[in-house]
């Protein structure tokens, strides 16, 4: 059976995919606001999600790509600055990887490639350890430092789509075909969850952050396990749905991309968004 | 579970469930690490290339030195979005300029040189330096006849486009005078640019009416030439200090030329000698 196949029953297909949907139109709005611009000539957000000025007064910059730029040794200008700094404070509070779920292009991809994986019920594969992406992470901040330059947005698959799409640049079907392909043939959810140095970083700026999921109902999981089939971190459920190594609800693992689709799929209702200092549960 | 190699050392007498989970880790840690040195490796070969830009690929007004400019650049496309002349690009993956970063080629789109230099305003750290407050100090690249072959004033005709087109005409090119031996009887008026006032726009370049530009705007560190350190130039210290410093020179007599400045090698009236006395 399809996960949330009992959802869709209980809640109805909306019910079953409210979070995914708001999801998506999180991303398409997201996008929409740089394309708006070179479409339409309505200028909302300018530049790429590296850095942008959106209505002319708001910058924002990728605090990845600014801390690379420092190991490679040069200090940003102030702008820059400001706009690394309100993205790590919305981050920090809102979890990292929500950026992940909510804003980065490449998700549609990875999700789509992790669809037809269970569609075809492919099993095979060989999925590099989940703590490759910190390596890649210091790999790509050492090698700044080693060539004073930002290497890794020579070859940053993220980045390489994101300013495709909003440049209308060629040359990324490729780089977006690879990523598809080796998440549907070799390794199941591969990049976003064991190479991306993106999400890494992401992932430790929201380490401590307010907003968390709860497995507060676990006490009615029936271990259908619909959850952990669509999860593309599946091990940051076990401990609050399985009270493994904790005792609190709380999904507080620094991977969980707060998509919501496990509060999705769930036909029981065991899952919510809240806040870290919730500990209520039935259990 | 019974492929797991791991799991046939539990049978092992001496292999405490610790060991086991130890050598487990160290084995994840070990091909994680691998894994991560291999795709930084692959970044660092697939960013080298880029390192050195194609000459006609120019940067934007304000870019830093090259190397700089690739620690400082985010390649957001933030200058791209503000040129009211589209006359900078981002770079496509897998171009020879380094991905996602700026700049334009002359021929195609010139920079207009625009007073309040936008692009370098929306620069947001400074890849483009916000020290660059006259677009007249811009060194984009330096403006090299680099052909004098196929050159229309060189072959004796009044072409001058480049001359006219220049926005800084008469300071970054001019047109030096020189005798035509060809005919020898009319005058070329050759393009000449000056390092000190180009600032590599590439109007030159891109309005050069010939099919391949005999003028080219190149970047500064391949185009010009250097001095050694020690070269002084007479005229210049003469000018500096009032006076040669090494005092009077000797004048030798010159036949012919008695009575003339030394220096001076005009011939005047009569014929033969080095004045044909030709007139048309």
């Amino acid at each position: 059976m399809r996960p949330g196949a009992e959802a869709v029953r209980i809640k109805g297909w909306f019910g079953a995919h409210r979070w995914l949907v708001l999801r998506r139109i999180s991303q398409l709005t997201v996008l929409a606001l740089f394309l708006s611009g070179p479409w339409f000539g309505v200028w909302i957000a300018k530049g790429n999600l590296v850095s942008s000025l959106t209505l002319g007064v708001l910058p924002l910059t990728d605090p990845y790509l600014f801390v690379q730029s420092l190991a490679a040794g040069f200090m940003p200008a102030a702008t820059a600055l400001i706009g690394a700094a309100i993205v790590v404070a919305f981050y920090v509070l809102f979890g990292g990887r929500l950026y992940c779920a909510w804003v980065c292009p490449v998700n549609a991809v990875t999700d789509a490639a992790a669809w037809l994986r269970r569609r075809l019920g492919l099993k095979s594969g060989r999925v590099p350890d989940a703590n490759t992406r910190y390596w890649v992470l210091a790999g790509s901040l050492l090698a700044a430092a080693a060539t004073s330059s930002l290497v890794w947005e020579a070859v940053n698959p993220v980045t390489i789509v994101q300013r495709s799409l909003i440049f209308g640049l060629g040359g990324s079907l490729a780089v977006v075909f690879a990523i598809f392909a080796y998440d549907l043939l070799v390794a199941s959810r591969g990049w976003c969850g064991h190479l991306c140095p993106m999400g890494a970083f992401y992932g430790l700026l929201g380490q401590k952050s307010l907003l968390r999921i709860t497995a507060d109902q676990r006490g009615a999981c029936d271990d259908c396990m619909d959850c952990f089939t669509v999860c593309p971190e599946p091990q940051v459920i076990r401990p609050a749905l399985k009270k493994a190594g904790q005792d609190s609800p709380l999904i507080l693992d620094r991977d969980c991309t707060n998509c919501g689709r496990c509060i999705d799929v769930c036909g029981r209702n065991v899952f919510h968004f809240t806040h870290r200092f919730d500990q209520r549960s039935d259990s | 579970m019974q492929t797991d190699p791991t799991a046939k050392l539990q049978g092992k007498p001496g292999a405490s469930p610790t060991s086991v989970a130890r050598r487990k880790f160290l084995n994840s840690i070990a091909a994680a690490a691998g894994t991560g040195c291999l795709l930084t490796l692959g970044a660092l070969v697939a960013g080298r290339p880029a390192a050195a830009n194609p000459a006609q690929a120019l940067r934007p007004p304000g870019a830093l030195a090259e190397e700089d400019f690739l620690a400082a650049c985010v390649r957001c496309g933030l200058c791209v979005r503000d040129c009211p002349y589209d006359t900078l690009k981002l770079a496509p993956f897998g171009g020879a300029v380094a991905n996602g970063t700026p700049y334009f080629t002359a021929r195609q789109v010139a920079c207009e040189m625009c007073d309040d230099i936008p692009c370098v305003k929306a620069c947001p750290t400074g890849a483009l330096t916000p020290k660059l407050n006259d677009i007249h100090e811009a060194k984009m690249g330096l403006a090299v006849l680099s052909d004098h072959e196929t050159c229309l004033n060189f072959l004796g005709l009044r072409c001058d486009v480049c001359y006219r087109v220049c926005p800084v005409i008469d300071q970054a090119i001019t047109l030096e005078n020189v005798h035509n031996q060809r005919s020898d009887r009319h005058a070329m008026l050759l393009p000449t640019v000056h390092s000190d006032h180009c600032t590599g726009c590439g109007k030159c370049e891109k309005a050069c009416v010939l099919p391949e530009p005999a003028i080219k705007v190149m970047p500064i560190a391949l185009a010009k030439g250097k001095l050694p350190a020690h070269y002084r130039k007479g005229w210049e210290e003469k000018a500096k200090h009032g006076g040669s410093l090494i005092g009077d020179q000797v004048e030798m007599p010159v036949r012919g030329m008695e009575g003339k400045a030394y220096g001076d090698s005009r011939v005047d009236g009569q014929a033969g000698g080095l004045n044909s006395g030709w007139k048309p």
